[in-house]
C-alpha cells in the first residue's frame, strides 16, 4: 500500500494510512472515547495518550467496552434453548 | 432500613441485592429488571467493542454510572495473568477501581482457582484496586483474602448459574462468623427463598445474575428477589426463635374451661 499500513484491531486485519494516531482509529471507527480501554501491542494506553500515539505497521491494538456480564455464551445459548422447549 | 447501609472500602451502598447484567433479552430487559431490583450494584463484563457494526448500543447508555455503582468482573479469566490483565483494561475504561476477581478453575464447574485468586488479588491491591474476590465457599481461602486486603469477600451458594441455591450453608456460616468483612453471597442462587436464606443467615449482600436474567419473567424475579433480601435482612436483625423438637403452645392454658 502506498502510504498506508496494515495494522490489527480486535483480532482482524485493517488497511489505514500512515501517520494515523489511536485518537484517529477511533473516531474513524464512531467509537467514543469514554469507557473504553486501549490496549497497543499489550500495553493498556491512557486516555489522554489516545492523541499522542502514532500507530505503525504490524501493531496490534485491542479496543474494549462494557457488556452485560458475566455470563459464558454457552448460558444465553442455554436460555434460548430453554425459551424454545417452552 | 436507612441506618442499614452496607459499607465497603468506604463505599455505602443502599441496596443488599447486587445484579449482573449478562444473559438479558436486550438492554431494555436489562435495565427494567435492575430498576425494579432496586440493586444499586450492578456487575459488568469487559469485552472486545463490536467495530464492524457500530450500531449495536453500549450497555452504559442504559445503566447510567452516575446512578449505579458499575462493578466490572474478570469473567471468563482462568489465568491470574487473564485476570490481572481484564482488570487493569476495566480501570482503564473508567469507571473506577472497583474489580469482582474471578480466576476460574474449570469451564465445566466454573469453581473459582482460588490459589490463582489469592495470586491475582495480590497483585492489584498492590496496584491500589479494590478487590472483590469470588470465591469457594472455603473459610480458610476467604481469611486469606480479607489478610491480604480484600475488602469483602464474595463466596458462591452454588456454581454459576445452576440455581441450586446454598449448597453448604456450615461453610457459609463459618465465614460470616469468622470473616469481619462484610460476605457477599454470589452465585448459584435459585429463587428468591435461596436469596433470602443467605440473608439470614448473616450474609451482608447477595449477588445473582442468571437466577433473574434467567426466569422467564425476570421483571417479575427482579421483584421477588429484592423483597426476598430485604425480608432475609429483617429477619436476621430481628433474631430468629431457637429451634425445637417438641410443640411450645402459643395460647394460654390459664382460663379454660
Amino acid at each position: 500500500m502506498v502510504n498506508g499500513m496494515q495494522i490489527q484491531v480486535n483480532g482482524e486485519c485493517r488497511d489505514c494510512r500512515s501517520g494515523l494516531t489511536v485518537g484517529d482509529l477511533l473516531r474513524e471507527l464512531d467509537i467514543r472515547t469514554e469507557r473504553v480501554a486501549v490496549e497497543l501491542n499489550l500495553e493498556i494506553l491512557d486516555r489522554k495518550e489516545f492523541e499522542l500515539r502514532g500507530l505503525k505497521e504490524g501493531d496490534r491494538l485491542e479496543i474494549l467496552s462494557f457488556i452485560g456480564g458475566g455470563a459464558p455464551t454457552r448460558f444465553v445459548r442455554e436460555r434460548k434453548r430453554l425459551k424454545h422447549a417452552r | 432500613m436507612h441506618d442499614d447501609r452496607l459499607v465497603i472500602a468506604g463505599r455505602e451502598f443502599k441496596s443488599r441485592l447486587w445484579v449482573g447484567t449478562g444473559k438479558y433479552k436486550d438492554f431494555v430487559e436489562t435495565k427494567k429488571a435492575i430498576e425494579v431490583s432496586g440493586a444499586d450494584v450492578v456487575t459488568v463484563a469487559v469485552r472486545r467493542v463490536n467495530i464492524t457494526d457500530r450500531s449495536k448500543e453500549n450497555l452504559l447508555d442504559y445503566i447510567d454510572p452516575k446512578k449505579y455503582t458499575i462493578l466490572p468482573n474478570t469473567a471468563g479469566c482462568y489465568t491470574v495473568e487473564d485476570a490481572v490483565r481484564y482488570s487493569r483494561l476495566a480501570r482503564a475504561a473508567g469507571v473506577s477501581d472497583l474489580v469482582k476477581l474471578e480466576v476460574l478453575g474449570d469451564e465445566k464447574t466454573l469453581f473459582p482457582d482460588t490459589a490463582g485468586l489469592i495470586e491475582a488479588a495480590k497483585i492489584l491491591i498492590k496496584e491500589g484496586f479494590i478487590v472483590l474476590p469470588y470465591t469457594n465457599d472455603d473459610p480458610i481461602v476467604a481469611k486469606k483474602l480479607v489478610d491480604i486486603g480484600c475488602p469483602a469477600v464474595m463466596p458462591l451458594a452454588a456454581p454459576i448459574g445452576s440455581g441450586l441455591g446454598i449448597r453448604n450453608p456450615y461453610n457459609l456460616k463459618i465465614i460470616m462468623e469468622q470473616v469481619k468483612v462484610p460476605i457477599i453471597v454470589d452465585a448459584g442462587v435459585g429463587t428468591a427463598s435461596d436469596a433470602a436464606l443467605a440473608m439470614e443467615y448473616g450474609a451482608d449482600a447477595v449477588l445473582m445474575n442468571t437466577a433473574i436474567a434467567g426466569a422467564q419473567d425476570p421483571i417479575a424475579m427482579a421483584e421477588a428477589m429484592k423483597y426476598a433480601v430485604h425480608a432475609g435482612r429483617l429477619a436476621y436483625k430481628a433474631g430468629r426463635i431457637p429451634r425445637k423438637l417438641y410443640a411450645t403452645a402459643s395460647s394460654p392454658i390459664e382460663g379454660m374451661l
